[in-house]
């Protein structure tokens, strides 16, 4: 019980820290356009841990935090759509959503 | 809460506009949607003569979540100057494009996005409105039925999503640190603040890592030449210009009016940022041999020349910014309907199918040639009294080492200029069919260039407004 009562504005920040790390470690290295994608949801999930633990450690009478997690999940949602309409896009051309194959263009 | 809806009635109207099309391009047959170009154009351009009615207003609203101010309402004009030729010179390439009229309706919803970006007066406003223009420009740049297209599009969606993701941990660290998401509060509220904040200084850097993607600073700027080289040639000229200047307002908002007390680590890092952002961007543009990619590397190089605007920290940094983002989206915008035209007719945008094209057609070669002269800063052009007043801002502020190496850049890029018009004045064509330029390009094309030579010339009346809208940023 007195484990959960410490629990404190600085382990959100350490878990959405990790988090966004992890997402963006997903970005850099997944070799699949889905995964990558995930990855982006995983950073976008980190802020909204932050937006909320800050709202509720710091200013808990007025949401603006929360107001803003909900905007950011919004447009994380239509940011997804897109995406997965380019890959279908893409994998009718080309039959394929590896990373490493969208090399048209390139320096 | 009382709101004054008449202020916002530019972003109404626009967005007014953008449903209508919509709804009409559906009613009307499909051989008759080229006219929706048209109607598109001429509704700006009266939304445009309506804009002058905003200057001096100077008002706030809704708990300073939107400002009015003479800076954004100067920003609005320039994304509805770049709009409505963009459209206009894209008409006849959007009908080789099978005549889709979303593209313009798409199109508009972006510059929507940039002129509500340029008002945020929160993050919360800000961050929709950047994700309204960068959601759009990720469907138009993947518009084209070609594999480049998708795959333009593509690449901009994740290095999109990832810097707007960026942005945000940024955001959300100074909201944290500081209780407030309203631009105008945060600098009062870091005040308080005791002592030296390090989440603050993370947010900070995140929000500029951010925000350069936006604005291809190096090292953000790898997206740049591919989705230039694969967008549809209409989007690349949008993309170049109003997204990039809408970026470049709000940096300077949230720098100059939110975080001025941190100015000591972030001037540090801009500045070395601008320094190799003009360094690389130009010098990586010399072995371009595809048009559009040169262009995107200039567009790098150009870039570093105007974050030097928001270094200056004062109104006249404010103002060269303004002035020389009105200046840039002349030229840009020229030299893609350039690029545009002469795709319809020869398919390519290699620079040595422009072999020629003073032969081909006079007006362009000519006009490409001022636009590029104009970029690079050659004296009687517009570029010139842009990059004075950005230069002249800095100067005294103990920058002067950055100066010499945006002139010492300057001369670079003047050699990749001046390699394409040598290509076009010297070299015989291949093909020597005339380019016939359809009457809407040439519209642009004809504006363009008249305003790059006349703004060279005679700076004043462009000078007097950005001079406002820098007064009007730092003051309100």
């Amino acid at each position: 019980m007195t484990a959960i009562m410490n629990i404190g504005l600085n382990h959100f920040l350490v878990l959405s820290g990790t988090l966004f790390f992890i997402g963006l470690f997903a970005v850099l290295s997944k070799k699949n356009v889905i995964a990558v994608l995930m990855g982006l949801e995983v950073m976008l999930s980190s802020v909204n841990i932050n937006l909320i633990a800050f709202n509720r450690y710091t200013s808990p009478e007025i949401l603006t935090g929360n107001v803003f997690a909900i905007f950011v999940i919004a447009l994380a949602a239509a940011e997804v759509a897109v995406g997965l309409a380019l890959i279908v896009a893409i994998y009718r051309q080309r039959k394929t959503a590896e990373v490493q194959d969208y090399d048209l263009l390139k320096w | 809460m009382e709101i004054n809806f008449s202020l916002f009635s530019i972003e109404i109207a626009t967005a007014l506009l953008a449903v209508i099309i919509l709804i009409i391009g559906l009613m009307i047959p499909k051989q008759s949607r080229h006219i929706l170009g048209y109607i598109i154009a001429l509704g700006l351009v009266v939304i445009f003569g309506f804009s002058f009615r905003f200057y001096g207003l100077n008002t706030a609203v809704i708990d300073k979540m939107y400002l009015v101010d003479d800076f954004s309402v100067f920003f609005k004009q320039l994304f509805l100057v770049a709009a409505i030729l963009v459209i206009l010179a894209s008409i006849r390439y959007v009908n080789k494009m099978n005549g889709n009229f979303e593209f313009y309706v798409i199109t508009i919803v972006a510059a929507l996005g940039m002129m509500v970006l340029v008002s945020a007066g929160d993050m919360l406003t800000l961050y929709v409105a950047l994700e309204t223009m960068a959601i759009s420009f990720y469907i138009l740049a993947g518009y084209k039925t070609d594999p480049k297209s998708a795959e333009a599009g593509m690449k901009y969606l994740i290095l999109g999503a990832l810097s707007s993701g960026i942005l945000l941990y940024g955001l959300s660290l100074i909201y944290g640190m500081t209780g407030t998401v309203i631009i105008t509060e945060i600098a009062a509220k870091i005040g308080l603040l005791s002592g030296y904040s390090p989440a603050l200084v993370v947010g900070l850097v995140f929000v500029l890592a951010g925000l350069g993607f936006k604005i291809s600073l190096i090292p953000f700027q790898m997206w740049t030449p591919d989705v230039y080289e694969g967008a549809p040639t209409p989007v690349t000229a949008f993309l170049a210009t109003g997204s990039k200047a809408a970026s470049f307002a709000v940096l300077a908002r949230l720098l100059l009016i939110a975080l001025p007390a941190y100015s000591r680590q972030w001037q540090l890092l801009v500045a070395v940022l601008a320094a190799l952002t003009m360094i690389i961007g130009n010098l990586a543009a010399i072995p371009q041999t595809n048009m559009k990619r040169m262009l995107a590397y200039s567009s790098i190089g150009q870039a570093g020349y105007m974050i030097t605007g928001i270094l200056a920290m004062n109104q006249a940094g404010v103002s060269a910014l303004s002035f020389y983002s009105v200046i840039y989206v002349l030229a840009t915008v020229g030299a893609f309907t350039v690029v545009m035209t002469c795709s319809t007719q020869t398919d390519s945008d290699e620079i040595t199918d422009y072999a020629g094209l003073a032969q081909r057609s006079p007006l362009m070669a000519a006009a490409l040639t001022i636009f590029l002269l104009s970029m690079a800063g050659i004296p009687p052009l517009a570029g010139f009294t842009g990059k004075l007043y950005l230069f002249k801002s800095i100067v005294n502020q103990g920058y002067l080492w950055l100066v010499i190496v945006g002139l010492v850049m300057s001369m670079v890029s003047v050699y990749y200029y001046l390699k394409v018009a040598k290509v076009m004045y010297m070299n015989d064509p291949v093909d020597k069919t005339p380019i016939t330029i359809p009457a809407e390009a040439k519209i642009t094309l004809l504006l363009t260039m008249i305003a790059t030579i006349f703004f060279g010339i005679y700076a004043q009346p462009l000078s007097v407004l950005a001079h406002i809208a820098g007064k009007a940023l730092l003051t309100f």
